[in-house]
């Protein structure tokens, strides 16, 4: 299945989120995530289900002003 | 004791977290400063996780309140979707809010900051705006939520100093009750302290402190400078006059002629 996550286009085999986050060794409870410009929070992710063509969004703390 | 949304807090000074020479300097910075409260954001993870975990384990080592910043957004859209995430990541209802709108001044678009921040109020988000010096702008962001506002006194990192300090004493006029907080464009503690003479309640700054040539001792002395300026204004300062006024007694002159 292909996927956009962070901007970049992925061909994966992971059915929801929290398996994409596995297969792309995503790992850390800072995470956040986004479906399709919605937020998914971390306790959703084992429900959330992807489809073709999905955008995703992983972003974690960064320093900021 | 400075009071942002029901938190007591002892420092008058936020800061960033950004654009030091390395991590170790930037926590030392923070320590030295005396802040309770620095700025963080979020960002696209490329590596696993593992950058933001760092950084974020860092932060956290620091014993601080964070307040996320949506820097770099242009739209409402992208503000309110990056405050939803930074809620998710660091726990807090806590962020500071900026649209902008103009890539060279950086310049927040008003319209869209009271449209974001109408949204992120009723999310019971609690927003920190980061705003020009304009009344009616921040008259409609308390009408949106804000309690409290962050008026620049120059653009980000131009370290210019206050540039208009009648729109900041205006501001202060019309809101005595709410907490100001001066937010980007303070180069000095010089700038610090006279912004904080004018009765504001707290200064944001990054840049000033980072750059500095000692990020360490500059931010010892920009905490220093806030609390010399609040101190300042809580005794109550001499306004200028247009004659001169002798300090000396008069009375008592001897007579030699």
């Amino acid at each position: 299945m292909k996927l956009t996550v962070n901007g970049q286009s992925h061909d994966v085999a992971a059915g929801t989120l929290s398996a994409l986050l596995a297969e792309l060794d995503f790992q850390g409870g800072w995470l956040a995530t986004a479906l399709n410009g919605e937020v998914v929070p971390t306790k959703e992710r084992d429900r959330c289900v992807l489809t073709e063509g999905d955008r995703i969004e992983i972003l974690s703390p960064m320093k900021g002003g | 004791m400075l009071d942002l949304y029901g938190q007591g807090l002892s420092s008058r000074l936020l800061l960033g977290t950004a654009l030091y020479p390395s991590p170790v300097i930037m926590a030392e910075a923070v320590k030295a400063s005396g802040t309770e409260i620095v700025t963080v954001s979020l960002r696209r993870e490329t590596s696993g996780g593992k950058a933001g975990g760092q950084f974020w384990s860092l932060v956290r080592s620091l014993g601080v309140r964070v307040l996320p910043n949506t820097a770099g957004c242009h739209s409402v859209n992208e503000a309110v979707m990056t405050a939803r995430m930074a809620r998710e990541v660091f726990g807090t209802n806590w962020i500071k809010l900026e649209v902008i709108g103009n890539h060279d001044t950086l310049q927040p678009d008003v319209f869209g900051l009271v449209e974001a921040a109408r949204i992120l109020a009723s999310e019971d988000f609690e927003v920190f705006p980061y705003t020009t010096d304009d009344l009616i702008v921040a008259e409609r962001l308390l009408e949106a939520g804000c309690k409290l506002l962050m008026p620049w006194c120059a653009p980000i990192g131009s370290a210019r100093g206050p540039q208009n300090p009648e729109a900041l004493r205006s501001l202060r006029g019309h809101f005595p009750d709410v907490p100001l907080i001066v937010d980007a464009g303070v180069g000095r503690p010089s700038h610090a302290t006279a912004v904080m003479e004018l009765g504001y309640d707290a200064v944001l700054l990054n840049t000033a402190v980072a750059k500095a040539g000692d990020p360490v001792a500059m931010a010892t002395a920009f905490g220093k400078a806030v609390q010399a300026g609040r101190e300042a204004y809580c005794a109550g300062l001499l306004e200028p006059r247009d004659m001169a006024v002798p300090s000396t007694p008069v009375i008592g002159m001897p007579a030699f002629s």
